[in-house]
């Protein structure tokens, strides 16, 4: 059995993960803002399985937190297997563009609250010379498009970092898997119409879980993602700046 | 929005409506002043019973959170949005089931409430109502009340069958049955006309906790009535050849812009299904899905019927009249030129439903299904109402997208008494039709 770490645990995603790891019979340490969704969270995965679960209301934008956050963590669930982060928003592009201090907190929800946590696992993980560490950026992340390009800077951010980790880490043993979901039909996405390439936050889940055991380094969630992307990131600048994307 | 969740399982009527996802117990509701509100569940009811046109649904599809699950007593308490598919998976290694299920695993617990559920033991179990400890229900001013026998008694009544209008369940507790294998003892015996039909009811529901049958509504004369009875025991003893679930299922991905169904087709099926069991009885020993759930097998099986849908009729008629009506009935599809796809038949039990507009009632109950022809298809049903009224009998709401106000009112005459228990901003496409 596992011990697991989960931020952001009251998202779409994370929950549909944590109650597949929950069935398994693991431990978990749930991170999240909200106490009454935690609770509800909580509840729903000792029912299903889960041998415990514990819960921390954090910000997770309160990066001085985030060391206390892995020892107690640790010390609740004596030990530490699996990171998943999967916390964040989608920012408003256009609010975006027309000020620099909506800008910086969406960077700091989305890239700097997660490159300061991970600070701390990849020296926790690196010391137990063991572990995974499991984030979810973003296909959004592969390449800037001028109506997602404030998110897309966040999780490219996100997975370079991770990149950079993972070449770090491969000496001590720890997985570094970056997980690149394309469409998800979330409360996030709610504003967007659904279309054949929408995906449900189960199947992203059994993809996360699937690639945390076949020990992957990147994976695009669902599979064709790869294929879209690897086109996508093939265009010539000088035609790509002329897309309305 | 023309989201395709937000249809009924028959795809008639279709309508538009305003949609709001709940996904927390604490979720506020949306500004409702001038528009009617109702929850939604997974669409399976068949007509327009789920269906708000020019309203807001409130979709509690997200509300699928367990909360406690005692393997000790079976005793179940999850949010309302919870399907019973999620419970099976739960429950059923932990050596318990669920009291009653319909033909179908994909349907909400509050749904399962709303439309006070039967199934194949009906009767052994009665309704799934019968089977609800306590549910809490929201009300659009904001109040919340925990229903209960006890508690908030006559609420707790017009809420198990009220068809979602009397608010939004929260949660609901349930209490499970004991099962010893996932697995069911079946026998399938042909009978070949309604006589014997009746004859293997009579002696089946004493042995065999499920009772159903599937009958061939295309014969006629001596052979009227004839099909299959299946009869089943959840097994005690797991076999040495233990059945596995079937897993991964074919389906229709896309909407057919006609129906595969037309009176070719609809004659080989059932010919063909009449005689694929060449033993007058087959015994053996099945999992428990595709006993309890054969159709769930094959994905979004109703676009077989393409894009003007279909109309399911299902009917309770009383013991004293209910060899004839069925006869009767039977007669009248076959003069219609007309026939149904699967038609089902299965002796109710004489337990008594918990709701004020719970359909089930002591008699036959006979379910069966029309591709849309609009005209041709409404006049045959129309004449099937008269069958049945002289009869004594009524039809399911769940499955009902054309009955007339007068019938509805007929059929339930306490639906006055149930109109008070009606939160003030709820309403339904199904209601505002038969209540005129």
């Amino acid at each position: 059995m596992s011990k697991i770490l989960i931020i952001g645990a009251t998202s779409t995603i994370a929950i549909a993960t944590a109650r597949l790891f929950a069935s398994e019979g693991n431990d978990l340490y749930l991170v999240a803002r909200n106490s009454e969704k935690l609770d509800i969270i909580s509840t729903d995965l000792k029912t299903r399985g889960a041998a415990s679960v514990h819960t921390k209301v954090l910000d997770m934008t309160d990066s001085e937190q985030h060391e206390d956050l892995i020892k107690e963590c640790v010390d609740a669930m004596t030990g530490l297997d699996i990171v998943l982060v999967a916390h964040g928003t989608l920012p408003d592009q256009s609010d975006c563009q027309q000020s620099w201090d909506k800008t910086y907190k969406e960077l700091d929800t989305n890239c700097l609250s997660i490159l300061s946590l991970l600070t701390s696992c990849a020296n926790y993980f690196e010391h137990e010379r063991n572990g995974t560490i499991a984030v979810i950026s973003s296909v959004a992340g592969d390449r800037g498009r001028q109506s997602n390009y404030i998110y897309g800077t966040a999780k490219g951010a996100v997975s370079i970092f991770m990149q950079g980790l993972r070449n770090r880490l491969h000496d001590s043993n720890v997985q570094v898997l970056t997980i690149k979901p394309g469409f998800v039909d979330t409360p996030m996405t709610k504003e967007f119409p659904k279309g054949p390439l929408w995906a449900k936050p189960e199947t992203i889940a059994q993809g996360i879980i699937r690639a945390i055991k076949k020990k992957k380094e990147v994976v695009y969630l669902p599979w064709f993602w790869r294929f879209i992307m690897l086109v996508i990131m093939h265009i010539p600048e000088f035609i790509f700046k002329k897309l309305k994307l | 929005m023309s989201d395709s969740r937000y249809r009924s399982w028959g795809g008639y009527p279709r309508a538009e409506h305003e949609i709001h996802k709940l996904h927390w117990l604490t979720d506020s509701w949306p500004n409702y002043l001038n528009k009617p509100l109702l929850p939604f569940g997974n669409g399976r009811s068949y007509g327009d019973s789920c269906l708000n046109n020019d309203g807001i649904l409130l979709d509690a599809r997200g509300l699928d959170h367990f909360i406690h699950f005692d393997t000790e007593s079976g005793i179940l308490r999850c949010e309302a949005g919870v399907l019973l598919s999620e419970i099976l998976e739960l429950i059923v290694p932990k050596g318990w089931f669920l009291p009653v299920t319909p033909g179908t695993r994909f349907i909400t617990v509050g749904g399962a409430i709303a439309n006070d559920v039967h199934g194949k033991n009906h009767h052994r179990n009665g309704t799934f109502g019968r089977f609800v400890n306590q549910f809490e229900l929201q009300r659009s001013d904001g109040t919340r009340l925990v229903c209960s026998p006890p508690e908030n008694q006559e609420m707790y009544e017009a809420t198990i069958g009220g068809l979602g209008l009397t608010g939004v369940i929260l949660w609901a507790e349930l209490r499970l049955q004991k099962i010893h294998t996932p697995h069911m003892n079946v026998e399938s015996i042909r009978f070949s006309n309604l006589d014997e039909f009746f004859e293997l009811s009579e002696e089946s529901n004493d042995l065999f906790e499920y009772t159903v049958a599937w009958i061939d509504c295309l014969a006629k004369g001596d052979a009227l009535g004839r099909g299959f009875f299946i009869r089943a025991n959840h097994a005690t003893e797991l076999s040495s050849d233990p059945p596995r679930s079937p897993g991964r299922k074919p389906g229709f991905p896309v909407e057919l812009p006609f129906s595969l169904l037309n009176s070719y087709t609809l004659k080989a099926f059932n010919l063909l299904y009449y005689n694929k069991q060449f033993l007058r009885r087959w015994q053996g020993t099945q999992h428990y899905e595709p006993f309890f759930y054969p159709l769930d097998g094959i994905n979004h099986w109703n676009r077989m019927y393409g894009k003007a849908g279909f109309l399911q009729y299902q009917c309770v008629i009383p013991h004293e009249h209910g060899k004839e009506a069925v006869r009767n009935i039977l007669n009248e599809i076959s003069r219609a030129r007309s026939g149904s796809f699967l038609s089902v038949l299965k002796v109710f039990g004489d337990i008594s439903s918990p709701g004020m507009l719970s359909f089930p009632e002591p008699g036959i109950t006979l379910a069966l299904d029309f591709p849309n022809r609009y005209k041709k298809t409404f006049e045959l049903l129309d004449n099937l109402d008269i069958l049945l009224k002289n009869a004594g009998g009524r039809l399911y709401p769940a499955k009902d997208a054309r009955m007339s106000a007068d019938n509805f009112k007929h059929f339930y005459p306490n639906w006055e008494k149930f109109s008070q228990y009606i939160d003030p901003h709820f309403s339904s496409s199904f209601w505002r039709r038969v209540t005129v």
